[in-house]
């Protein structure tokens, strides 16, 4: 058997029988073997076309999974019984209120003069003593906007915006420059993708993290100017093909852009004897545009409300943005159908709209690609989803709002298990973002090896087993309050089955469902004894009420905690 | 007899030879370093650890050009090096390293150092990503593979991975990836071939996988590659824990633990080495080199961000070594470095430096050529923002070297894990057929004599001695792009003259470069 047989040998499409597909493209089947991939065999040719199948629980969970932080009973019981319409547009429907902003939760700690304890901190002035208890509030702080996140996309978003205009917190000297960042992405999540981009090429962080404030006449830093291009609008795509030449026009068209550090919160300033007033020629790849040098103090914003009409015109961005998108909600295969079924007319909508994050959303959300059976479960999820995801499917209790310590405590312990799974948020690898949402061939499967693996099941096991001990505070998993909500737990079978569809996007096999229900009844003894356990460890006035609850949560615990091990958790 | 079997019979005597001896154990027979030595005359057993230092390491102020001083000076005064505190080579004084890399200059006194001048590939790409692809991968610049050169090494070498694997003879992983992330350049035609670990100490039994097909479709391919990781996770768990359990690290000359992320990374490797593991290549990495600003301590040029990556390099390297040496493994490990990019000739204003191309790379260990292989960059006198060091030698030149006189790979093998290209040697091991003396010594074979007028307005003439060979002159502009190729053919014993005619050129810095094999040298010419 050489190797493709072997991997091959992992599959039997006689079993596909839940993962039907709507159409086969056999041309691109013999592509595949001609060329010896080991890859996929078939192919979809859906496009964006809205989805008109049914829109049954199945459905609505694949459309929670990829776009909230694990869904709740809750969750899914709010959007039950509406149209796909009525969801989507539900979900992209944000809050337009900033959550609570970070708070001084390092009081009992240390004294910052400036800022009562549990008080946010993010208007106070800057106080090296306490900035690195800051950095550490406001990461965990953003950590918790994921965990705590209200039921719509947003969330999901500010993550996805992270990760694009990807900056690094511990790079930033100043944590309130982290928490205005931040601000910036909530603010624009869902607005307009040119708006976005221009408050973020101003961004007092990002000024300070690629250099844009030592951009000056006198000596140009071409930093943010190559970034803005092939991480940020253009990509670096085979039609991306602007210039060093355009790279350097760019650094002069942004120079003179600086922080003001005596406001407070502090703001972009725009100083013009530092602006390259000088006529900026672009190259062929922009239409030979030239931006007509500018002084005086708008000079920076007309400059840059020109350099942004010019990149904007070019067709490249939209389709890079959307083929990012795609990526982060999709899977993150994009073959030349799906390029040209998907990506080609999801830009033009994007265009057509005026770069309407919005509109570019509902298009995919509601598409018939996006619910086509091929792309559901595919999506290896990232770190955040995975835990976060954990902590609300389980309903996991935090410690109270006004016990500030010990809830960032909790938070910060969500956070480092992030890090320890290669997702530290607040501080990607590099500018580029996490490799897991840009690096070919591996993608989503970056985030899963043999070092990462072990630790995610670690999360679970210790969230449900041990929990997260601060003082004398546990926080840990109780395993009623998901249970509680299924349809029949006195049920064994009923358990298992409202778990592993909640709590997985792929049907498990008999193999799998007979060793789940080992774990409730050992031995292949009666369902009965499951029932009856049940019905005593939920009846206060049972005489066995005590151990009987004792005995089945821990084996609810099990249970979970069998679900969680399994690969398929690992998916969305 | 093939390679293979070759090294497998050479093995089992080895293991059949010290009880012929003395009558000692297997046990024993491991722990010595006599009979050790004895079974090691194959690759198998040999080790490369590669260093990836990430974000594009300013190679001017790394292996600094004492002969282009003055021009330095000129190009990048507010981060320039002072020259007396440069780290020059006892026998070379027309180059020298960083004032912070103490931990190489005493690798180079004691002769384990060879430093491979302005190493990069034809038509530099300056972005990180790209760039740091294309070294992965050991494609060209305008290609976009998704296999690694060192996967495509060990895909060839242990076949039909990971089906079948582990084996008697590879019970450990292929490849080992200190951090949480495995490289494209372990990436095998199929899997990556690289296991990255954080700590080897500790592991986490996964559940068991279950052995129920996966369908068809996307979300069964991730499925299968899912249970493949938890798979493997725990066929290799075992080993790692014994090898760490059972191995040992001998020098104090490591940083106190848990400060210096690339001490502790050799740390870990230096100790799975000497517990016994096979694993034939390791990568570890350190970060922080896109030093876009503050770069030096205005103070201090020595000092600063730059200056204490360059210290922490050096002295994880010498701790690294010496353990080695303490440990008897000195014969079986080699080190290199790599960083995607050089940086701009140019400094900025922000004490800083901007994407580069061509920059020098180390190798280092018992089986190197000790010395410095190229010859110092040229650094034109007046530089602009758009000046680069052009390449001397390939990226690839570097890895074919490692493969062909390290791992003792056949040429046919090379040219497979090269993805299909070849690439000449350069003399960085002593197994390598060419002196390192030839490379040094350039006069005696090519020189160019003069370039003139220079600088040129519509044309000029380049004048060049040759002995009998094939000789090729190439120009590049100052971003090291390749814009002509002015000769290439086979030359008699003589002084030539070329024309080179610039009418239609850009005006700025351009690079003549004199070649015949791999034996360089490089001239600026200024075009108006």
């Amino acid at each position: 058997m050489d190797r493709k047989q072997f991997f091959q040998s992992l599959r039997n499409p006689s079993s596909s029988d839940q993962f039907a597909v709507n159409e086969v493209d056999e041309t691109l089947q013999k592509d595949e073997e001609i060329n010896g991939n080991i890859g996929l065999q078939r192919r979809t040719n859906t496009g964006i076309s809205a989805y008109k199948g049914s829109f049954g629980k199945s459905e609505l969970m694949h459309l929670l999974r990829r776009t909230l932080f694990g869904v709740k009973v809750s969750d899914y019981n709010l959007y039950k019984g509406k149209t796909l319409e009525q969801v989507v547009d539900a979900l992209l429907n944000v809050p337009s209120a900033m959550p609570n902003p970070p708070i001084n939760n390092y009081g009992n700690l240390v004294n910052d003069p400036n800022v009562p304890y549990g008080s946010t901190w993010v208007n106070a002035p800057l106080d090296p003593a306490v900035e690195p208890n800051r950095k550490n509030s406001v990461k965990s702080w953003l950590w918790s906007l994921m965990v705590t996140q209200t039921p719509d996309i947003q969330a999901k978003m500010v993550l996805f915006w992270h990760n694009h205009f990807a900056l690094q917190f511990l790079e930033i000297p100043d944590s309130r420059a982290c928490y205005v960042y931040t601000k910036v992405l909530y603010t624009h999540a869902l607005g307009n993708f040119k708006d976005l981009t221009r408050a973020i090429t101003i961004d007092p962080a990002m000024l300070f993290y690629l250099n844009g404030r030592l951009n000056t006449k006198k000596a140009p830093d071409e930093n943010y100017a190559r970034e803005l291009q092939e991480l940020f609008t253009l990509g670096k795509g085979p039609n991306s093909k602007f210039t060093e030449d355009d790279v350097k026009a760019m650094a002069k068209v942004l120079t003179g852009w600086s922080i003001n550090p005596l406001t407070n919160p502090f703001s972009t300033a725009f100083v013009s004897v530092n602006h390259d007033s000088t006529d900026k020629q672009f190259s062929s790849f922009y239409g030979n545009t030239v931006i007509k040098g500018q002084t005086g103090i708008n000079a920076g914003n007309t400059e840059l409300d020109d350099l942004l009409t010019m990149i904007f015109k070019v067709d490249e961005v939209a389709l890079f943005i959307c083929r990012k998108l795609y990526e982060y909600f999709v899977y993150y295969e994009i073959d030349d159908t799906v390029e040209t079924n998907v990506i080609v007319p999801l830009a033009k909508v994007f265009r057509d709209s005026g770069y309407s994050i919005k509109t570019v959303l509902k298009t995919l959300l509601m598409s018939e690609h996006f619910f086509d059976s091929w792309n559901r479960a595919c999506v290896i999820k990232d770190p955040i989803t995975q835990q976060a995801g954990f902590c609300r499917e389980m309903e996991l209790k935090f410690p109270s709002s006004t016990d500030y310590f010990l809830l960032y405590q909790m938070y910060q312990m969500g956070m480092a298990f992030g890090q320890l799974t290669q997702l530290n948020i607040g501080d990607p690898p590099n500018v580029a973002g996490w490799p897991a949402w840009y690096q070919k061939p591996l993608f989503h499967r970056s985030w899963i090896n043999s070092d990462t693996l072990p630790k995610r099941n670690q999360f679970t096991d210790y969230l449900l087993f041990i929990g997260h001990k601060v003082g004398t505070y546990t926080m840990i998993v109780d395993p009623w309050i998901f249970v509680k909500q299924l349809s029949n737990p006195g049920k064994a079978d009923d358990l298992i089955a409202d778990c592993t569809s909640h709590l997985l996007p792929m049907s498990l096999s008999a193999t799998q469902i007979a060793s789940l229900k080992e774990v409730l009844l050992p031995g292949g003894i009666p369902d009965y004894n499951w029932s009856d356990e049940y019905r005593a460890a939920t009846d206060p006035s049972d005489p066995n009420y005590a151990t009987a609850l004792s005995t089945a949560t821990v084996k609810l615990k099990y249970l979970l905690k069998s679900i969680m091990n399994l690969s398929e958790y690992q998916l969305s | 007899m093939k390679r293979r079997s070759f090294v497998k019979a050479t093995a089992a005597a080895g293991t059949v030879l010290p009880l012929a001896l003395n009558g000692m154990g297997v046990k024993t027979y491991e722990d010595s370093p006599l009979l050790r030595s004895l079974g090691r005359r194959t690759a198998d057993g040999k080790v490369l650890v590669i260093i990836n230092l990430s974000g594009g390491n300013d190679g001017l102020n790394t292996l600094i050009p004492l002969d282009q001083y003055s021009n330095l000076s000129k190009a990048r005064n507010n981060i320039l090096i002072p020259d007396n505190k440069v780290l020059s080579f006892w026998d070379k004084p027309s180059v020298g390293l960083h004032p912070q890399l103490g931990g190489l200059r005493d690798l180079y006194n004691n002769g384990q150092l060879s430093a491979i001048q302005a190493v990069g590939y034809p038509n530099p790409n300056y972005s990180h990503f790209r760039a740091a692809d294309i070294w992965m991968s050991g494609s060209d610049s305008n290609e976009s593979w998704t296999t690694g050169w060192m996967g495509r090494y060990l895909d060839g070498t242990y076949t039909g991975y990971p089906k079948g694997y582990p084996t008697a003879t590879m019970p450990d992983p292929l490849a080992i990836e200190i951090g949480q992330m495995v490289s494209l350049a372990f990436m095998g035609p199929e899997v990556n071939m690289g296991m990255a670990i954080t700590d080897p100490t500790t592991f986490y039994n996964l559940a068991s996988g279950t052995t129920d097909p996966t369908p068809n479709t996307p979300a069964g391919n991730e499925l299968a590659f899912l249970r493949l990781m938890a798979q493997q996770t725990n066929q290799y768990a075992t080993v790692i824990k014994n090898a760490a359990a059972k191995g040992v690290n001998k020098s104090t000359k490591y940083p106190t633990g848990g400060r210096q992320p690339l001490s502790d990374q050799l740390k870990i490797v230096a100790k799975l080495i000497s517990g016994g593991l096979k694993t034939p290549v390791y990568m570890v990495s350190i970060g922080g080199f896109d030093t876009h600003s503050e770069q030096v301590d205005s103070s201090d040029h020595s000092l600063g961000s730059h200056g204490n990556l360059m210290k922490q390099l050096g002295d994880a390297i010498a701790a690294f070594q010496d353990d080695l040496k303490l440990l008897g493994l000195e014969d079986r490990v080699v080190g290199m470095t790599f960083s995607e990019f050089g940086r701009r000739v140019i400094s900025n204003a922000s004490n800083g430096t901007d994407h580069g191309a061509a920059a020098p790379m180390f190798v280092f260990g018992k089986a190197v050529q000790n010395g410095v292989i190229g010859a110092n960059p040229t650094i034109p006198s007046t530089v602009t923002v758009n000046d680069n060091v052009p390449m001397q030698y390939d990226f690839r030149q570097v890895y074919a070297s490692v493969l062909t006189d390290w791992f003792e790979l056949p040429a046919a093998d090379v040219k497979v894990a090269m993805g299909g290209k070849e690439f000449n040697t350069l003399p960085i091991f002593k197994a390598n057929k060419a002196s390192i003396d030839d490379y040094i010594d350039l006069v005696s074979r090519i020189s160019l004599n003069r370039i003139f007028p220079n600088p040129a307005v519509s044309h000029t003439q380049i004048e060049y001695f040759t002995e009998s060979g094939n000789v090729k002159i190439s120009l590049f502009d100052a971003m090291g792009q390749l814009v002509r190729i002015l000769k290439d053919d086979w030359h008699g014993h003589g002084t030539y003259v070329v024309d080179l005619d610039v009418v239609g050129l850009r005006s700025g810095n351009y690079y003549v470069q004199l070649s015949q094999g791999d034996k360089r040298i490089t001239e600026v010419l200024l075009v108006q």
